[in-house]
């Protein structure tokens, strides 16, 4: 149920990468906020800056390219961004979890998984001996793991892709954290296979509270399994809302060009709509709008002014100066 | 996306020591005749064993001291170099080639030609160099000729080696797969698909390997079964020095520091090469 | 017509010392029956371990398969001899899932794209010019760009390039391995549609084999749906994907996300994993993870029957 404060507040992030072809702004002014027991989704494509943003979060930005510049990261009131880095180190896996794409190289495939879990659970909660192996056990039965006391002399080779993921996860989850991160958690992983993480994932919410915060390039997904989702574009977030909202309703004209050029498993569609033109040059990015070049409803002030955040409904907004619901 | 910038790996963009020093060492061979003031081979007896200029008794005229033969060690030094540029050079580019074929071919084709030609390749690198090289040279006799064979039969596995795990990575690509679809013949594939996407890392290998041969080619001629004399080569001129170390210690020092500062500079060259090209290669 | 017919493929797990001995055998594709007839679309789609990929090189002759035939116009293909194999690698051509592999890093585009011309009829480098300026206007691409080496392209121009050299010996069929997994959402639509135009302008037959169900019920007209190196199911593309026959493609069918989250739908999550190849289960390979499995499902093959006019299944259930 939701509470009084946010558990995650996210105010006007940005993360700059120092290059030799210049200043590419990964992140540029990232507002959100994340309620505890709630799922926010971080959609859009390569470039976008989602998986920067989550790594600001941490502060995990590859240095000395990487550089948070500006913003302010709440975590239940206390700004992540003033922390000393051994400070960070306990929030790290206590209180924030990351479970990332590609579990093979999130995985240390010279450790067995019992040692990985363990590794975690003493560091974090400083437990020992038998109490540690029922730690472990409950940690993986969290991920409904089948065999958890076989699997944990098993090393990562020999686990399958998914079953790979979920230890990851489990490791994650073992310290029952605030919030759990998940870039593109099944993206490598089989449909069913995928369809089975996320059932979990699910379960594992209402079970202990946790905030999950979901970067996708899926809408499906985020469709399914966010309660709100937030576009992203260019290092920005375009629109924001509850899932049905920005569903039902897209109002910035990138959500709405992306629902229309996306094929739809249960839909015949006779036409997908391009977007047509690139991605934008994050290191030569031109003032106003980042999707103006792109948008067929692109007006003057676009591409001079960053348009304001244009509140469509209560809790969607878009920033866009001719945002318009739509019925896509 | 983004290339390595000065500010944060501390290379440079072209590597200054090395480039200099393989610069002036080329041209040193290219002009040695200008460059030497006296002949490499033939000495004034009367001025042997002299020492270099900043020494007492050393003169302008023999800046870096004279040898047992009063040849002049400083234009026996910039002669040296056509030496060991001509002998790497050469050594490199035959077993260069015959590497590169073996290598392509026994990665490309796998099966029995995949394992009969490794199995070649595995007996050529165990092969203990200098006493391979030692016995083949004292069945024939020291020639400049015999001391690039002897080097390039020894250094070719290496190449083979190299490539053949280049090639094993190409063939995975998908756009060798569809050669074959497109009905292409293997000798195709391999000339026009493996061999360009092989040529970064052998010009790596190559790099490297010349400072090997330099040394190995001057431990040859230190032993006698190198270069022959008179030849000013840097091995033989060390060689000449051994028993004179202590009192006439520039005629195995210089050229021994010749041959350092070829092969440290050569090694940071291709340490540089491999550098700049392996995560292009990738990202290619 | 392009037909497989009882396609096996096995690959042997080598062992022992001198890793000569076979010690079992990765049944990749296991008995599979389909076809493409002209201008129609095949969309195979399956999971990692189905065999689809591995069908598709059977197809493109990159495997030879253990067991089984392949027909062209109701020729058996492993009968050819050069000249008319030469026919069949004109007519059946390919475009690979990555976009980054599949083009030499080292060949200009002119190159790429002319390599399927065949070397022997000497055609005149003239008309291989012509050709190639022809294939890349019909993908979009600029006459220009085939002086260009690949890096200078994104994903998605690569893979027209790709495209563009699977057309240029004007061929009835192309394989399509997942053809746009690799590249962005935005981008998607566009080699999408135009993998769309090109079937619908130039009569093209498509095999297409992917994992994405929503990109293949947008291309396909028929589909094949392959489970543990098995078909399980094929009909036409719309029947299978609203009136599912079989247990596994309900299962499929449901875990495939749509855009539409206040449509109602049935969440089937199928428990387990995915079979191992080296040991399928006995009898239906699906059994052990089928919500409606029958006792007979774990000891017996279910056979391939026709269930509805045109709408194939191997299930016990019918």
């Amino acid at each position: 149920m939701p509470e009084s404060s946010p558990l995650l507040v996210v105010d006007d992030l940005k993360t700059y990468f120092f290059t030799r072809r210049g200043i590419i702004k990964a992140v540029d002014g990232v507002s959100f906020t994340l309620n505890a027991g709630e799922t926010l989704a971080l959609v859009g494509e390569s470039g976008s800056g989602k998986s920067v943003t989550c790594l600001s979060l941490v502060r995990l930005v590859p240095e000395p390219a990487g550089r948070i510049v500006g913003g302010r990261v709440l975590l239940a009131g206390e700004d992540l961004l003033c922390k000393r880095p051994a400070e960070m180190r306990r929030v790290r896996g206590r209180q924030i979890a990351m479970v990332l794409q590609d579990p093979m190289t999130s995985l240390n495939p010279a450790l067995t998984v019992g040692t990985q879990v363990a590794e975690v659970i003493r560091l974090h909660q400083g437990v020992h001996g038998p109490s540690l192996r029922e730690r472990i056990l409950e940690a993986l039965h969290r991920l409904r793991i089948p065999g958890a006391e076989a699997r944990l002399r098993h090393y990562p080779h020999q686990l399958s892709g998914g079953m790979r993921q979920r230890v990851s996860s489990a490791i994650a989850m073992s310290c029952i954290p605030r919030l759990l991160i998940a870039d593109e958690p099944t993206t490598s992983l089989d449909v069913t296979i995928q369809a089975q993480y996320l059932e979990l994932l699910k379960e594992i919410q209402a079970q202990t509270g946790v905030a999950i915060l979901l970067v996708t390039h899926d809408f499906g997904i985020v469709a399914a399994n966010a309660d709100r989702v937030a576009v992203m574009y260019a290092g920005r977030i375009v629109e924001m809302g509850s899932t049905l909202q920005v569903f039902d309703r897209p109002s910035h004209p990138y959500t709405q060009a992306l629902l229309r050029c996306l094929p739809d498993v249960e839909l015949k569609r006779s036409q997908l709509v391009e977007i047509g033109g690139q991605p934008p040059d994050l290191a030569r990015l031109a003032p106003g709008c980042p999707f103006a070049p792109r948008c067929a409803k692109r007006q003057a002030i676009c591409v001079e002014e960053y348009p304001p955040a244009v509140a469509i409904d209560n809790g969607h907004t878009a920033d866009c100066w001719v945002a318009t619901p739509v019925e896509v | 996306m983004m290339k390595k910038t000065r500010w944060f790996s501390g290379r440079p963009p072209l590597p200054l020591f090395p480039a200099i020093v393989l610069a002036a060492l080329v041209f040193a061979a290219l002009f040695a005749p200008y460059l030497a003031a006296h002949d490499p081979r033939e000495g004034d007896i009367m001025l042997r064993s002299r020492p270099p200029v900043w020494m007492e008794r050393g003169t302008w005229d023999y800046p870096l001291g004279t040898d047992r033969f009063g040849r002049d060690v400083l234009s026996r030094v910039i002669y040296g170099t056509r030496i060991s540029l001509a002998v790497s050079l050469i050594a490199i580019g035959v077993a260069g080639s015959v590497g590169t074929m073996v290598g392509l071919i026994s990665g490309y084709r796998g099966g029995w030609v995949d394992a009969v030609l490794m199995r070649l390749t595995d007996i050529g690198l165990s092969l203990p160099t200098i006493l391979i090289a030692v016995v083949l040279v004292a069945v024939s006799e020291p020639s400049f000729r015999n001391v690039i064979l002897v080097i390039a039969l020894l250094l070719w596995p290496r190449f083979a080696r190299q490539v053949r795990g280049e090639t094993l990575a190409i063939k995975e690509q998908d756009f060798v797969a569809f050669a074959v679809v497109a009905g292409r013949s293997s000798a195709w594939i391999i000339s026009r698909h493996i061999f360009p996407n092989v040529v970064p890392t052998l010009l790596v290998v190559c790099t490297l390997q010349v400072g090997y041969v330099i040394l190995l080619e001057g431990s040859l001629s230190f032993l006698g079964v190198g270069v022959p004399p008179p030849s000013p080569a840097w091995g033989l001129m060390i060689a000449d020095g051994r028993g004179f170390l202590a009192t006439a210690w520039w005629i195995s020092l210089f050229p021994g520091l010749a041959m350092l500062f070829t092969v440290l500079a050569v090694n940071l060259l291709g340490d540089w090469l491999r550098d700049r090209l392996d995560p292009k290669l990738r990202q290619l | 017509m392009l037909q497989g017919i009882g396609l096996k493929k096995y690959f042997p797990v080598t062992g022992g010392f001198f890793a000569s001995k076979a010690q079992g055998w990765i049944r990749a594709v296991d008995g599979v029956h389909v076809q493409v007839a002209e201008g129609e679309a095949l969309g195979i789609v399956g999971e990692s371990g189905s065999g689809k990929t591995t069908l598709a090189k059977l197809f493109l002759l990159l495997e030879r398969p253990t067991a089984g035939s392949i027909l062209f116009d109701g020729q058996e293909v492993r009968a050819f001899a050069r000249d008319d194999l030469a026919r069949y690698r004109r007519s059946v051509q390919a475009v690979f899932q990555d976009p980054y592999s599949s083009l030499n890093p080292r060949m200009r585009v002119q190159g790429i794209v002319a390599e399927p011309l065949p070397a022997e009829e000497r055609l005149g480098h003239s008309v291989i010019r012509e050709r190639v300026t022809e294939v890349m206007e019909l993908v979009g691409l600029s006459r220009d760009s085939a002086t260009l080496y690949p890096h200078e392209f994104s994903g998605g121009q690569r893979q027209r390039i790709a495209i563009a050299r699977a057309l240029v010996t004007y061929p009835r069929f192309i394989i399509l391995d997942e053809p746009v997994s690799a590249l962005d959402v935005s981008i998607r639509a566009q080699i999408l549609n135009l993998l769309k135009g090109l079937h619908e302008q130039l009569k093209l037959a498509y095999i297409m084999i992917t994992h994405d169900l929503a990109a293949a019920r947008y291309l396909s007209t028929h589909l094949a749906v392959m489970y543990a190196g098995k078909v399980v199911e094929m009909g036409t593309c719309d029947e299978v994907y609203t009136a599912p026959l079989h247990p596994y493609t309900h299962a499929l069918l449901s875990a495939a996300l749509p855009l539409r989250p206040s449509l109602k739908r049935q969440r089937i999550i199928l428990s387990g994993e995915v079979p191992n190849p080296l040991h399928p289960p006995s009898g239906c390979r699906f059994h052990p993870r089928c919500p409606e499995a029958l006792p007979h499902c774990q000891t017996q093959e279910p056979a391939w029957k026709e269930v509805r006019s045109g709408h194939y299944a191997a299930c016990h259930l019918y």
